[in-house]
């Protein structure tokens, strides 16, 4: 298996052996390898983009004021940031943890709309009838376990049938996206709204807000916490463990009588609730009710955050960040520079590229080796 | 209604032509790649490139094939960007390919702009139904020439990898890097070869969306077919007379939706649009299991275990 | 397109003559716009994709005209708060006063928190889902109602088909669309009274596969005439021409696509309502809240006869363009939905009564299902 996850003889320092007892600054300079080489491998795709930029006659110098200035640069752009990374958390960590058992998952789309779709739907009979907490609480529940269930699926297929996960999981978002329309466009229309065929809205009392004093819904917060309660489960959990040593080696973990297929299941099953809960936050944070723009490619976002974060859950979120602050730049960038739109995806797949290129350079340096008997080959 | 089943079935055939070949072209160039031992994901960023490309230089050559062919090159340079990429040590092919797929879509869109609008000469097809008095008939007969080349590149490249040195080569590199090496042979340029004409075949599939069916270039125009087509390799078990086979499967099924709406069925549309979908994840239940899942999957395969 | 070539003396003698708007301008509820203003535009899509967005960035075009508007456009932003997001961006940092928004799915919630929470700036939605009663003073609607140059390509398919079948290739089941649907059936009706339609929804806005499937089939199934109701409507008029039948456009003039079978087509024409605005911000006047219409008020047209028109077809659409003009109803009622016989239009009504803005169902005469 190789799903860019660093399988367990070369995940980080900080992953695998924590406060060894080794030299703080030792530890500090080995890991700083995982910063220099992307910070690196940015300098580089940037270069490489202002050279494109030169080349259809525009400013690289503009084009890097406006992305701080979009994304980052006043409040309101960095809260623009923060908001548009959260639903980025949420499904890179649905692509991060089966990563982690050498799953290839690329269903957090399908398990995204199904999960929204599903703490809509719940909630439409206990609108008016039931307290706001109490219904949010069974939406939040309603969505994990539909997304849950989706990925589950896939996850089980992959161990009970041998079927390629990575294909089901697709299959299933192609699916999952159906039947919503399905039923948003039939039975559960909201017949008040002829011009987008949604479900009935939740009303303003039954959103989930604002985190205090921003303008960043909770599902940002949500996300965050997620990545480090998920992190500590899959670096310092026997759960955890035993998903890493069956994504180091299937058959060893077979022989050594791990429940392989419980883990695997597990994992795509947690996988689908994390992308169920960015269903759940954009419905009761963003749109208030459930309808297509549910689809908005998410959950096919999220597969490339985790791949840059190397499916490591604390550093999808400032992945998710950086990503997120090039989308809410990109905007600007259109109106200022009038670049099309097409611009801002040209720079993302540029910095892909380079930055998955420059997974070729670790280990090579020997000043990020200080540490004896480290092996990293 | 025995009229309706006619027509439904006529248009599943008409559509197994006319949509299979784009799906044909991407899966044969997947499977070449993937039976080296390597995957490409980004094939749907080469499939879209491939269309601009071709409706492009179609437009500024007037002649279509010149189009075809630029679109075969623009995706070998792809491919080859993707081949050389990964060749490198600790590079994850999956993830460059998903990165490449960003990239290639961004360059065609960002360069296609100019070209959503215009008419260019499209692809002839062959009227192999003139004997029918039936229309639609003779419309599902029309054959555009590419879908044979594609039978043929399959039919070449089942044989050749059967039969010929290089297909032997091919295979061993596939199946155990370490067996290529010991016989001398360089596994990264052949991995770089079968990416770099599997980019070929892919943009020649791109060209066929835009010059043939459905004949226009825009940006919605590749709806994830790349990302089935590779999909459907898996199904195809790497042999590349089934990829032929899986992708006529698709492209039939693909018109039960309108097909069925068109014949007064018409409620639940959605799920015979999503018809494909389903019926691939229903035959990949059924077809595989837990014991013989890897049975005809290279050794090397990244997805393999 | 001829729109960069006018000089800006023609351009505001046009707008001067152009600015018959149905307005509801709510006295004193808005303010008057400054002489520096910045406006934004907010597309769904690309500005260039020869459908929907590209309609309407030609037409905003006559904005850029007005001397100390600024115009800052921004394309592809998706019906999720992106695009509140890009709205409040061009408030914040591009100080936009005046934010125009083209897509149905951005009004809820959208347009509607963004009017709330920036009560000084201006918001205009191209959808006519503006309630005077419940929505914020200073958003509003514009609208053209193309369904009336649907219901002149019913008239002129209808005389058209020689199998009496006219096929529909529809996106989305929303009101707009249905519409437009039942108005083309409506005016084939009117001269045909043996003509369906035949209606396949794709289920999404821009598929050009499955348009093309869609078209295909319904020929198959002995359509003579196709039209559709899809974001770019190119890939369903030159299958029709390709597969050898007639065809009506949508949006925007496909006539140079289909020489031979183009009849007619409905367009919108954005450029009125736009030039209305240009107009009305060059003379420091606040922009009415709700300004929609159809062909009586030049925002809808039919495309100039192609190859396809008969010379009946022809004099037919011609009268049917005058009764439009005249404000004749198209839906005359009672009027029954095609699944369950049920009367779901009791009366007569007129063509821009919101009654019809909120049509959920096809009529009899039309073969297809909105689920």
């Amino acid at each position: 298996m190789s799903t860019g996850a660093p399988t367990a003889s070369e995940v980080p320092a900080v992953a695998m052996k924590p406060a060894a007892g080794s030299d703080f600054a030792l530890r500090l300079r080995a890991n700083s390898e995982y910063v220099a080489i992307p910070a690196f491998a940015l300098l580089m795709a940037a270069l490489l983009f202002a050279l494109f930029l030169l080349a259809i006659g525009k400013s690289p110098i503009d084009f890097v004021a406006y992305v701080w200035r979009g994304g980052f640069g006043t409040a309101f752009s960095f809260q623009n940031t923060l908001q548009r990374s959260s639903p980025l958390i949420l499904t890179a960590l649905a692509v991060a943890i089966p990563a982690r058992i050498g799953l290839i998952m690329i269903g957090a789309e399908g398990a995204l709309v199904l999960g929204g779709f599903a703490a809509a739907a719940i909630a439409v009979p206990m609108i008016g009838v039931a307290p706001p907490f109490l219904t949010l609480a069974i939406m939040v529940v309603a969505a994990i376990a539909v997304g849950g269930l989706w990925v589950g699926i896939a996850g089980y297929l992959r161990y009970a049938r041998g079927v390629n996960e990575t294909i089901a999981s697709l299959l299933l978002t192609y699916i999952g996206i159906a039947i919503m329309n399905f039923f948003v466009e039939g039975v559960l229309r909201d017949a008040s709204n002829p011009n987008k065929p949604s479900t009935k809205p939740l009303g303003d009392a039954y959103m989930v807000g604002k985190i205090p004093g921003t303008d960043v819904h909770w599902g940002f917060a949500v996300g965050v916490l997620l990545a480090i309660a998920l992190y500590i489960l899959m670096t310092r959990t026997t759960f955890g463990f035993a998903a890493r040593v069956t994504g180091g080696n299937f058959r060893a973990a077979l022989a050594q009588g791990l429940p392989v297929g419980k883990l695997i299941v597990s994992c795509a099953m947690i996988a689908g609730g994390c992308a169920g809960l960015a269903g759940f936050f954009e419905v009761a944070a963003i749109q208030g009710r459930a309808n297509a723009s549910l689809a908005a490619g998410y959950g096919f976002t999220g597969i490339l955050v985790s791949f840059l974060a190397r499916h490591n859950p604390l550093v999808i979120v400032p992945v998710a960040i950086l990503f997120g602050g090039l989308v809410a730049s990109g905007g600007l960038i259109q109106r200022r520079m009038d670049l099309p739109d097409a611009t801002v995806l040209v720079l993302q797949g540029l910095i892909f590229v380079v930055l998955l290129t420059s997974e070729t350079l670790y280990g090579r340096f020997a000043f990020f080796k200080p540490i004896k008997g480290r092996d990293r080959t | 209604m025995n009229d309706g089943l006619a027509t439904v079935l006529i248009a599943m055939l008409g559509g197994a032509i006319r949509v299979s070949t784009p799906f044909m072209f991407v899966a044969l160039g997947e499977c070449l790649t993937e039976k080296s031992g390597r995957v490409n994901l980004g094939l749907e960023g080469t499939l879209v490139l491939g269309a601009m490309v071709a409706y492009a230089a179609s437009y500024h050559t007037g002649s279509p094939w010149a189009g075809v062919f630029a679109a075969g090159v623009a995706g070998s340079a792809l491919g080859a960007m993707h081949g050389s990429i990964c060749k490198l040590p600790k590079v994850n092919d999956v993830a460059v390919g998903i990165a490449m797929m960003l990239f290639g879509t961004g360059v065609a869109f960002f360069f296609g702009k100019p070209y959503i609008q215009p008419t260019a000469p499209r692809l002839p097809s062959l009227p192999l139904g003139g004997w029918s008095d039936s229309s639609s008939l003779k419309s599902a007969l029309d054959v555009n020439p590419l879908f044979f080349v594609g039978i043929v590149i399959a039919i070449v490249m089942a044989w050749a990898l059967r039969n010929t040195r290089w297909g032997l080569v091919v295979r061993t590199v596939g199946d155990s890097a370490a067996a290529a090496r010991a016989m001398g042979i360089s596994v990264d340029l052949v991995r770089f070869l079968t990416t770099t004409v599997g980019g070929f075949l892919a943009g020649v599939g791109g060209a066929f969306l835009s010059l043939s069916y459905p004949g226009s270039w825009n940006q919605g125009l590749s709806s994830g077919q790349g990302l089935m087509a590779v999909a459907l390799v898996i199904f195809a078990r790497w042999n590349p007379m089934r990829c032929v086979i899986a992708a006529l499967l698709f492209g039939g099924a693909g018109a039960i939706g309108p097909a069925l709406q068109s014949v007064g069925i018409t409620q639940g549309y959605y799920f015979f649009n999503a018809a494909p979908y389903i019926l691939t994840l229903v035959i990949m239940i059924a077809t595989s299991s837990a014991k013989r899942s890897a049975r005809d999957m290279p050794g090397e395969l990244s997805m393999a275990r | 397109m001829a729109l960069a070539n006018l000089s800006r003396r023609a351009f505001l003698q046009t707008t001067a003559a152009g600015t018959a708007g149905l307005a509801l301008s709510l006295g004193g509820a808005t303010r008057a716009f400054a002489a520096d203003l910045t406006v934004g535009i907010v597309y769904v899509g690309a500005r260039d994709d020869f459908g929907w967005n590209q309609a309407h960035a030609v037409a905003i075009q006559a904005l850029k005209l007005v001397p100390g508007v600024k115009v800052v456009e921004e394309e592809n932003v998706p019906e999720t708060d992106a695009c509140a997001k890009t709205m409040e961006s061009m408030i914040n940092l591009d100080g936009a006063g005046l934010i125009l928004a083209t897509s149905f799915g951005y009004y809820t919630p959208f347009v509607v928190d963004m009017a709330k929470k920036y009560p000084k700036v201006e918001f205009r939605h191209a959808a006519p889902l503006w309630d005077k009663d419940k929505d914020p003073k200073n958003a509003g609607s514009y609208f053209g109602y193309l369904n009336q140059g649907h219901y002149v390509d019913g008239v002129a398919a209808g005389l058209s088909t020689k199998s009496n079948k006219l096929g529909f290739v529809a996106a989305k089941p929303i009101a707009s669309v249905l519409s437009n649907i039942n108005s083309f059936m409506l005016g084939a009706r009117k001269v045909n009274p043996n003509a369906v339609v035949q209606v396949i929804f794709t289920g999404d806005w821009s598929m050009p596969v499955r348009e093309a499937e869609a078209a295909s089939a319904l020929v198959d199934a002995g359509c003579d005439v196709i039209t559709c109701h899809v974001d770019s409507p190119k890939v369903v008029i030159e299958t029709a021409e390709k597969r050898g039948v007639k065809s009506c456009g949508h949006n925007a003039s496909q006539a140079p696509l289909a020489p031979k079978g183009f009849i007619t087509g409905a367009e919108y024409k954005w450029e009125t309502i736009y030039k209305g605005y240009a107009a009305d911000l060059a003379a420091g006047k606040t922009l009415s809240n709700f300004t929609a219409g159809g062909i009586e008020l030049d925002m809808v047209q039919n495309t100039p006869f192609g190859a396809g028109a008969t010379d009946a077809a022809k004099t037919a659409a011609t009268a049917a363009i005058a009764d439009m003009k005249a404000k004749k109803p198209i839906y005359v009622g009672p009027l029954k939905d095609n699944k369950t016989g049920k009367i779901v239009i009791d009366k007569t009504y007129g063509n821009l009564d919101p009654y019809l803005d909120q049509m959920n169902y096809l009529l009899e005469g039309v073969v297809g299902s909105i689920t």
